[in-house]
């Protein structure tokens, strides 16, 4: 059996790689990939754990993420819809007109 | 209990209803009055003096059945403050009875012949709507007179003290807005005001002996002052008994405050009756013979007395030699009397003092009455002339002017008659009343101090001298004006009550007389003041001051009454040259006042409103100095420094503070969604940072 210790490496090797997607990439779609992979970099280490320890409150957690991970999406890309429609961009920096 | 005490004091119960009396008399006049007629407004006014009259008797009365006691009933609480305890308690002894006997008893037949006086007077004056008027403060004095002689401490006949001079001053001012001879004028004003300040004078005295005596005694109660008497120090009797005598001097018209007596016969005569001859100014005797075992411990202090009264006694009676003025002839010759009162009581001939009181009030009430019916017959017949001759109303008519008079016997008999009873009563021609109490006075003053027997003996002479001069002048001799000619007796409401003073002034000798079993008055009185040694008839005192005032008729008859003066002719006394003047000009005592009190009081009033109030405080301290300096302090100080600097300056600041820092915090909103997600993955970072790391 794999130790938990490599879950948790990979997961959070996931979530360095998403947070990073996030911060440096101007396409919406591919931050959003970023988020799903934070989002499942979390949910493998709840299913490590939950694997550990014999409890399944980890694995419902993940089906509760899930969901709301598809939900953010759904809300997220129609944002990004109306976004290119008003814009005719998608670029996250040319979204700017909220600047103090 | 209460049973066995309601007959032990009689009718002492009643005591207070001599001062509710007369109230109730003078409400019902003020609510009701407007709707009566004169006779009920008057009769009323009557009625609740006869009241307290009948209330006097019985107090009288319950004092003999109680041999002599000195009774109290006290009415109310009045000052509680610590020690002091001062209730408003009447007092019914031998003295205060007589007082108030003397007081109602006069005052009543004052208040019915004032109808009939009152009823022609605001006619002639064209003001009938006063009338009422005058009978609420009649009311109101025997109220206030009440007070005075009933009371059973210093303080509490200060108030009645304070309140008969209120009247008075009410009462001369009756007619202010003109003169004596209804002119237009502020003259009879003046005259209260005059009175009023002169009394003020003496009110001051009289506070200052109350507050040394609250200083020396710790009370104003009579008993309790007389019987710690002892145990003070002479001099401080002395000084409040010499203060006293300044107030008695300003209440009781003597020198140096008798200056408003004169004027005050501005008020309408029974007003001179009542208040400025027969009781009123008795009150400074009546003080003196309250206080008499305070001026028995003090004999500087009685000589003094006994000589201001001596001199004041002599003095007012030379200037009523060369007075005109019917009434200013009555006027000094009660100054003249009053002084014989006040000599007597400082030499502590108290009985002796308060005899000639009593009969005086009686003989000069009498005087002053019957000269008012002398000025009203006179005003009738001046009446009579304008409207049956006309012509005669721009000519200035002085009814008091016993120059205008002249053979007043013929056309006033009843007058005439009383008048002559009151002269020979105040002559002191035996057996009328004046002759006992004078005598009486005249000696105890040879026993007591030559000088006082002298000097009184020539204001006798005096006084008998000028009551002839004015009984041929009124009386006899033919008319020197048409309106003599045509004077009309008074009407029996004025007459019945003259009358009545006549028999009083005829028999009121038989109070004390100087006979073994007839010193009655001096019995009464000794239960209150001590019993004092009875004299008999001194057959030379009598002797001489009875030839002197026979003397003293016989020569005004040989001036006036032998060849009666001509219309037009001057006073045959006027060949004295300088001596008359004086008398007639009042030895300059007006002007002297003038000059030393008045004119230079007046300056001073000037300087103070002009210089120091108004130009000093007005002009310079308050417009320049202080409105000087609020105006700098709010230009300078709190304009510029509190406000601009300081309020403004701080809402500026806390203005640009926010613009820099909004300016400053703006620039973390820069519209970079990425920069967002950075912050909020530091702020992640934070956060775990400090829970993991945190101890």
């Amino acid at each position: 059996m794999v130790p938990v210790n490599y879950y948790i490496i990979l997961s959070a090797i996931l979530f360095t790689l998403g947070a990073l997607g996030v911060l440096v990439r101007r396409n919406p779609l591919i931050m959003f990939m970023s988020i799903e992979l934070m989002l499942n970099a979390a949910n493998l280490a709840m299913v490590a754990f939950s694997s550990v320890n014999h409890s399944f409150s980890g694995q419902i957690f993940v089906f509760f993420v899930i969901a709301v991970a598809a939900a953010e999406v759904a809300v997220g890309l129609a944002l990004i819809v109306q976004i290119f429609k008003s814009k005719h961009t998608i670029n996250v920096d040319d979204v700017n007109s909220l600047k103090g | 209990m209460h049973l066995s005490e309601t007959i032990s004091s009689g009718f002492l119960f009643l005591a207070p209803w001599l001062v509710f009396l007369p109230l109730i008399g003078l409400l019902v006049n003020i609510v009701f009055g407007g709707r009566m007629s004169e006779n009920l407004v008057g009769g009323i006014a009557s009625a609740f003096s006869g009241a307290a009259f009948a209330v006097s008797v019985l107090l009288a009365y319950s004092v003999s059945l109680a041999h002599g006691e000195t009774l109290r009933w006290t009415l109310a609480e009045w000052i509680h403050i610590g020690d002091v305890s001062l209730d408003w308690t009447f007092r019914a002894d031998s003295l205060s009875t007589t007082m108030m006997l003397v007081v109602s008893g006069v005052g009543t037949l004052i208040h019915i012949y004032a109808i009939g006086y009152m009823h022609e007077d605001v006619r002639f004056k064209n003001d009938p709507a006063r009338f009422r008027r005058f009978f609420v403060f009649l009311n109101l004095f025997i109220a206030a007179m009440m007070i005075l002689v009933s009371g059973d401490s210093y303080l509490m006949l200060f108030v009645g003290w304070e309140g008969v001079g209120l009247c008075s001053f009410l009462l001369i001012g009756f007619w202010y807005e003109m003169d004596t001879l209804a002119r237009p004028s502020w003259s009879n004003s003046k005259a209260a005001v005059k009175a009023f300040v002169a009394n003020r004078v003496g009110d001051f005295g009289f506070l200052i002996a109350s507050f040394i005596m609250f200083w020396a005694f710790g009370s104003f109660q009579f008993d309790a002052v007389f019987a710690k008497a002892p145990e003070i120090q002479t001099g401080v009797i002395l000084a409040i008994t010499l203060f006293f005598l300044v107030g008695v001097a300003g209440k009781s018209a003597q020198i140096p405050l008798y200056v408003w007596l004169p004027d005050a016969m501005a008020g309408p005569t029974p007003v001179s009756a009542l208040i400025h001859a027969a009781t009123m100014v008795t009150a400074g005797v009546y003080l003196v013979t309250r206080s008499a075992p305070l001026y028995s411990s003090v004999p500087e202090a009685q000589n003094i007395v006994a000589l201001v009264g001596a001199v004041t006694a002599l003095f007012a009676a030379t200037i009523a030699v060369g007075q005109y003025d019917i009434k200013k002839v009555l006027a000094y010759s009660t100054i003249s009397q009053l002084g014989f009162m006040v000599a007597a009581v400082g030499m502590g001939a108290y009985v002796a003092g308060m005899f000639h009181l009593v009969t005086h009030a009686f003989f000069k009430a009498l005087l002053f009455l019957a000269a008012g019916s002398v000025i009203l017959g006179m005003e009738r017949g001046h009446h009579h002339l304008a409207h049956g001759h006309g012509g005669h109303h721009g000519e200035t008519f002085d009814p008091g002017d016993m120059r205008n008079m002249g053979g007043l016997r013929k056309t006033m008999p009843v007058t005439f008659w009383v008048y002559m009873i009151g002269t020979l009563a105040l002559a002191g021609i035996a057996p009328f009343a004046g002759f006992w109490s004078k005598d009486e006075i005249l000696l105890d003053a040879s026993h007591h101090s030559q000088a006082v027997y002298w000097l009184l003996t020539i204001a006798a002479f005096c006084t008998a001298f000028y009551m002839g001069r004015q009984i041929w002048m009124v009386f006899f001799g033919e008319a020197r004006h048409e309106a003599a000619a045509h004077a009309e007796e008074s009407p029996k409401v004025m007459t019945v009550p003259l009358m009545i003073l006549a028999a009083l002034s005829l028999l009121g000798g038989a109070l004390n007389l100087p006979f073994d079993g007839f010193h009655n008055l001096g019995h009464w009185l000794g239960h209150t003041l001590g019993e004092v040694e009875a004299l008999g008839l001194n057959l030379q005192v009598a002797g001489i001051s009875t030839a002197l005032a026979l003397l003293a008729i016989l020569i005004s008859w040989l001036i006036y009454g032998r060849k009666p003066l001509a219309k037009n002719q001057s006073d045959p006394l006027e060949s004295f040259g300088l001596l008359f003047k004086g008398m007639n000009r009042k030895w300059w005592v007006d002007e002297l006042y003038q000059f030393l009190v008045i004119t230079p009081y007046v300056k001073i009033s000037h300087f103070l409103a002009d210089v120091i109030d108004w130009r000093f405080w007005h002009d310079w301290f308050h417009e320049t100095v202080l409105l000087g300096a609020y105006n700098w302090a709010s230009a300078i100080g709190l304009n510029v420094y509190a406000d601009q600097k300081g309020i403004d300056a701080f809402a500026n600041w806390l203005g640009a503070a926010t613009q820099r820092l909004s300016a400053a915090t703006r620039k973390v909103q820069n519209g970079f969604v990425r920069s967002y997600a950075l912050s909020v993955f530091l702020g992640v970072v934070v956060i775990l940072g400090y829970l993991l790391l945190k101890p």
